[in-house]
């Protein structure tokens, strides 16, 4: 295999120089996002507190800044309890498995421009393997087990539930997330984020947030968020109907390894999509002599930490959907949209004229979708149901659904 | 021959890859438990996956972890769970009578067809190794490349058929699972399977 073309710093050989460059690159993206998801927690619980008209944490540190720290070192002294009806190995195996996806999915992302060290070209990112940005979505397929036998091998009633809704609600949103990478690697023509995020270096009308449309930048918003079990679609873990969910059985070390990697998805999502759609590193640099390859990086953190924030603020702002709910925005919204979408930028990418004739076929199409979704619909609620009496038990016409989701639906 | 071209690192890779797909496959079978078998299977695809990576393969392998692991495993499991992993089926038992002797003469008619193909040509493709023999495979993007090329051009009519069996596959599982009946017929179909189970 040669790793020369993914990487400048393979070129000249792997010698003793290039491992150490390559350890230290690791150890410096362990940290950082160690780090991040330290100040992440105390972020997330300050401005939560700041929305509800609370304090927030207080006691630790300036801010409460140490809070997180205080957290660990309590849930690290707290007794390590195991169900009796659980199954040991798995539940013991099932924090690493959600755990060490996200640490790997961080490892792809571009932290900053190319440095020079001592004739060594360095990538600013811990790894640039040749399948790129698919390595995100194999890892977000694991990480989907973490949580699973988790809820299986509680032995438990409420974690089992929450473990069968997290992977028909993780299966699903897969797809639309894959086809809106699609586009994105459509339009790079290239795999690997480095490429990805090169081609979108030439200022703001490059960044694939523009190029593609908006579109596929809602959809892998709203994807990821409920890839990540994120309110509003944490139905999952939803307090009012599970208890904990997954996690309900977990104490001690192990429930603080799901409560990092929880934050560590976040961040690490943030950062993949500031990579795929905006630009990643890219921004103005100030004519700086020496300092130049700062700034990428400031840049970097700057808009990670505003899609970290607007994950918070979506917690704070909206209410968790229902679960049936969840399923028809995937199913039915997102994955024809995607699915469409991708072919008008498919379409366009030939040639204007066949983006156009694929556009004519998408609207055509959406009609043909919208008709079929009416005629199910009516015939799940209507009154000659197809639904056998186990399940949804047949409601006084559609009076409940009428009443929370009103008129329209 | 071919032995020359190894490295150690090349081989130590091959050993770690082949041990885990062996041992996972070995665990399906073993293992009592069915999750604890669809875990050795995701243990086998990841060895495969490396595999795949170590003969340039990168997107297959990333395909391999994608589709197997992270989805139809997934779904595996999820029919565990739905019905539950307390039922223990009897091994004497033969759902479909002469199943058993069938399927010893499927696995020695497989077991001799690839030993007829190792023997006498080299695989389906004439090459013997994946990256170097026959035709190459690009690292990277030039992968993909290749390989979308090889299913819309060489292979388009394979390939629009298999998605037309899976269309049908679908509707047919959809068409099963909810054709319309009246409701007293519902429910004796539902006792009747409760006292089946």
């Amino acid at each position: 295999m040669n790793l020369a073309s993914v990487d400048p710093l393979y070129s000249h050989g792997v010698t003793g120089v290039v491992l150490l460059i390559v350890l230290i690159k690791v150890l410096v993206g362990f940290g950082a996002i160690m780090g991040a998801v330290t100040l992440m927690i105390w972020f997330e619980r300050k401005a939560i507190s700041d929305m509800q008209s609370r304090i927030g944490p207080q006691r630790w540190g300036p801010f409460g800044i140490l809070q997180t720290l205080a957290d660990g070192i309590k849930l690290f002294f707290k007794e390590d309890l195991v169900p009796a009806g659980a199954d040991r190995f798995v539940f013991k195996l099932a924090p690493y498995l959600t755990l060490v996806p996200a640490l790997i999915t961080f490892s792809i992302v571009p932290l900053g421009g190319t440095l020079t060290i001592g004739g060594h070209r360095v990538m600013l990112q811990v790894a640039n393997p040749p399948m790129g940005i698919l390595i995100m979505l194999a890892m977000s397929g694991i990480s989907v087990y973490g949580v699973m036998l988790a809820g299986w091998a509680s032995g438990s009633k409420y974690p089992l539930i929450s473990s069968v809704r997290a992977s028909a609600q993780m299966i699903s949103y897969e797809a639309a997330l894959g086809m809106t990478i699609v586009t994105v690697i459509l339009v790079t023509g290239s795999l690997t984020t480095h490429d990805i995020v090169t081609s979108q270096a030439h200022g703001v009308w490059h960044w694939n947030l523009i190029r593609l449309g908006f579109v596929p930048f809602a959809v892998f918003l709203i994807a990821i968020t409920a890839e990540l079990n994120r309110p509003p679609f944490d139905t999952v873990e939803a307090e009012s109907e599970l208890v904990g969910g997954f996690a309900t059985e977990y104490s001690s070390l192990r429930f603080a390894l799901f409560y990092l990697a929880e934050f560590m998805n976040t961040i690490t999502m943030s950062a993949i999509i500031v990579t795929l759609f905006f630009g990643g590193p890219a921004g103005w640099i100030p004519p700086v002599p020496h300092l130049k390859w700062i700034f990428p990086i400031i840049w970097f953190v700057a808009k990670t930490t505003f899609f970290a924030f607007c994950y918070i603020w979506f917690r704070a702002a909206l209410p968790r959907f229902r679960y049936d709910q969840v399923m028809d925005l995937g199913w039915k919204r997102l994955i024809p949209l995607s699915l469409g979408w991708m072919l008008i930028v498919a379409g366009f990418l030939v040639r204007p004229g066949w983006g156009l004739v694929m556009a004519a076929l998408v609207v055509l199409a959406s009609v043909v979708l919208a008709r079929a979704f009416d005629l199910g619909h009516r015939r799940e609620v209507g009154p000659d149901s197809v639904l056998g009496a186990v399940g949804r038990r047949p409601l006084p016409g559609d009076v409940l659904r009428k009443l929370t989701d009103g008129e329209g639906a | 021959m071919i032995a020359a071209t190894y490295n150690a690192a090349g081989v130590l890779v091959f050993v770690t890859a082949s041990t885990l797909m062996l041992v996972g496959a070995l665990g399906v079978i073993v293992v009592k438990n069915p999750v604890h078998a669809a875990i050795s299977l995701i243990v086998t695809l990841f060895g495969v996956a490396i595999a795949f990576v170590a003969q340039s393969a990168d997107f297959l392998a990333a395909v391999q972890i994608i589709v197997y692991a992270g989805a139809i495993v997934v779904l595996f499991l999820f029919v565990i769970m739905f019905l539950g992993v307390d039922r223990r089926d009897d091994v004497r038992v033969e759902p479909l009578v002469g199943q058993r002797p069938l399927a010893l003469a499927g696995v020695l008619i497989t077991i001799a067809g690839l030993v007829t193909l190792m023997a006498r040509s080299h695989w389906v493709t004439g090459a013997t190794r994946v990256s170097t023999s026959g035709a190459p495979l690009a690292t990277g993007q030039g992968n993909v490349r290749q390989l979308g090329t090889a299913v819309f051009t060489t292979y388009l009519f394979a390939f629009e058929a298999t998605a037309v069996l899976l269309i049908i596959a679908v509707v047919g599982a959809v068409l099963l699972a909810r054709r319309e009946r009246r409701v007293d017929e519902t429910l004796d179909d539902e006792l009747d399977v409760e006292v089946r189970s």
